[in-house]
């Protein structure tokens, strides 16, 4: 299968000194949904910022779909369509303008181009909007423009740097819909965010990337894998007279009709519900609490602060 | 990228900043028309003729081809240093860095845009000095190919002012306080003639002088300099204004983290 991606050593030292990459390498095949996630400052954006060519890199190899940066730097640019965290288009343009001058970069005739465009506005919402100056646009059809800007030319990778940040879960819950449908036609697709959830729900391959090193490379399910202990919310139908116990698990009470419980996985749920209901506890609801990927997130990053600090 | 490619690129460049400088005209294509009519009133028809002849002419006669290149100087720049910075400013500087477009394209594309706008004004001002004058154009050639070259440079100076600038501080202080002096001292009111032969001697130091009378050659037949070599300066400074811009660009100066 052809890579995407693929990064070997990439290292970036900024002029002041800091390392923000201490030499990376990473492959993303093509077709994939790829979560690259990882904390503030971890060195997400500069790994984009390169692949891109935002940022110049210290040293390393970046080829896209094949195409070396340093060598076929144009090839991969016309592989490549990116989404950038911040807004980055002259708000005094208007939507449609942005989108055909986009295309116009790539090589794309106007009667094209203007085709095009109508295509993915549509798609993402914003065909009513097309005459409106950038800078009128709420928050979320900012974002869904950036969207719609980055696939004008069709690129086989698309590089989306937190696009749902600020977007109501409605709307976001819509653009998972239209990134998954696009992926399914073939586009291969590198996501960063903070939402933990969209990275499980969306992505099969993850990469969790702190202080500039990778600290996980895997498929989605055999991260999940690795998380031991799972936190439950239980509401209960009456209120508790003491906190219940019950070997190999932690069960915490956080008011008179709420339980937290930490479930080993080899231990399950069935063996807790039967306790309860012996205890004549009757339980209406269950969550988790909080998203597993964020459980494990939190850990990784936590232990690789340990690691570091040692 | 092929050819044809390049040139939907490059064409795409230029026709985004023709839209940028005529849609904010009252901006950009207003006050020059404002200013040199003021111009032409105020020294050309007021004081200009208790001046009387300059270089031969009639003050107001000599002083309409250097007002029509302080425009085309002044806006060239002005447009290129202001709409680049803007992109970096507004990091829409990223739509082009992630395309293919090469740096050349860009360059081109910025320069031809600033060019557009200079030569608009110049057009401007052109028309509104014909309230004002006759104008015989003396050499068709010499004033069409000085004032695109004129305006070519300047473009590119604006663009590496752009490139540099970090603040919109930057972007003012070079029209401030280099281009506009020297464009003042560089022959559009007066002759050097009229100049003690020290400063003489020191006024051809200013490149723009080469510029301003070219021009006026090309409009009246007369120039206090030799074309030729007034020409082959333009070219080389283009030449090397130019491969410096590019180097720039190449290099990520001011654009790449």
């Amino acid at each position: 299968m052809t890579t995407a991606l693929s990064i070997q050593d990439l290292r970036k030292v900024y002029g002041n000194g800091f390392e923000a990459l201490k030499g990376i390498s990473l492959e993303v095949q093509r077709g994939d949904f790829f979560a690259l996630l990882g904390p503030n400052g971890a060195g997400k954006s500069t790994t984009l910022g390169i692949v891109s060519s935002l940022v110049n890199k210290s040293s390393g190899k970046v080829s896209v779909f094949g195409h070396d940066i340093d060598t076929r730097l144009t090839q991969a640019k016309q592989c490549l369509g990116v989404v950038p965290q911040e807004f980055n288009f002259n708000p005094f343009e208007k939507v449609l303008d942005i989108v055909v001058t986009q295309a116009g970069y790539y090589g794309i005739g106007r009667k094209q181009a203007t085709e095009r465009a109508e295509h993915y506005l549509r798609k993402l919402g914003l065909w009513e909007k097309r005459n409106e100056r950038a800078r009128m646009l709420s928050g979320g059809m900012k974002r869904r423009l950036m969207i719609a800007r980055a696939l004008i030319h069709e690129p086989k990778l698309l590089i989306l740097d937190e696009p749902t940040a600020g977007v109501d879960i409605e709307l976001r819950r819509s653009m998972w819909d239209f990134l998954t449908e696009i992926n399914a036609a073939g586009t291969t697709i590198i996501l960063t965010t903070h939402y933990l959830e969209e990275a499980e729900s969306l992505c099969r391959n993850i990469a969790i990337i702190d202080h500039g090193t990778i600290i996980q490379n895997t498929s989605m399910k055999a991260l999940l894998q690795q998380l031991d202990t799972e936190t439950f919310i239980l509401d209960l139908k009456e209120d508790l007279d003491e906190v219940p116990t019950l070997d190999g698990y932690v069960i915490r009470s956080r008011d008179a009709h709420t339980l937290e419980v930490d479930v080993p996985k080899s231990a399950g749920l069935n063996a807790l519900f039967q306790h309860l209901a012996a205890k004549g506890l009757e339980v209406t609801s269950m969550r988790n609490k909080a998203n597993r990927l964020e459980e494990l997130f939190v850990s990784l990053v936590d232990k690789n602060l340990k690691q570091e600090s040692a | 990228m092929n050819t044809r490619l390049l040139w939907t690129a490059f064409v795409t460049i230029v026709v985004k900043e023709i839209r940028r400088f005529t849609r904010i005209w009252v901006q950009t294509l207003l006050p020059p028309a404002i200013t040199m009519t003021l111009y032409f009133i105020i020294f050309g028809n007021l004081i200009g003729s208790r001046i009387g002849e300059m270089g031969g002419f009639d003050y107001m006669e000599y002083i309409v081809p250097g007002l029509i290149m302080m425009s085309v100087i002044t806006n060239s720049y002005g447009n290129v240093v202001s709409s680049f910075f803007g992109t970096k400013f507004q990091r829409n500087i990223e739509e082009l860095l992630v395309s293919p477009v090469p740096n050349w394209i860009i360059l081109s594309g910025y320069v031809i845009g600033g060019a557009a706008r200079g030569l608009g004004v110049g057009f401007i001002v052109t028309l509104l000095s014909l309230f004002f004058t006759d104008l015989q154009i003396h050499h068709l050639f010499i004033t069409i190919a000085v004032v695109l070259l004129t305006a070519i440079l300047f473009s590119l100076g604006g663009f590496i002012n752009a490139v540099y600038a970090k603040t919109f501080d930057d972007i003012a202080i070079v029209p401030t306080f280099i281009l506009t002096p020297l464009t003042y001292l560089g022959g559009v009111f007066y002759s050097i003639q009229l100049l003690p032969e020290f400063w003489q001697g020191v006024s051809q130091l200013n490149p723009i002088l080469y510029m301003v009378n070219s021009f006026r050659y090309g409009i009246l037949g007369v120039s206090d300099i030799d074309i030729g070599f007034a020409f082959a300066m333009i070219i080389g400074f283009i030449l090397l204004l130019g491969g410096y811009a590019l180097h720039l660009l190449n290099t990520g100066k001011g654009i790449r983290e």
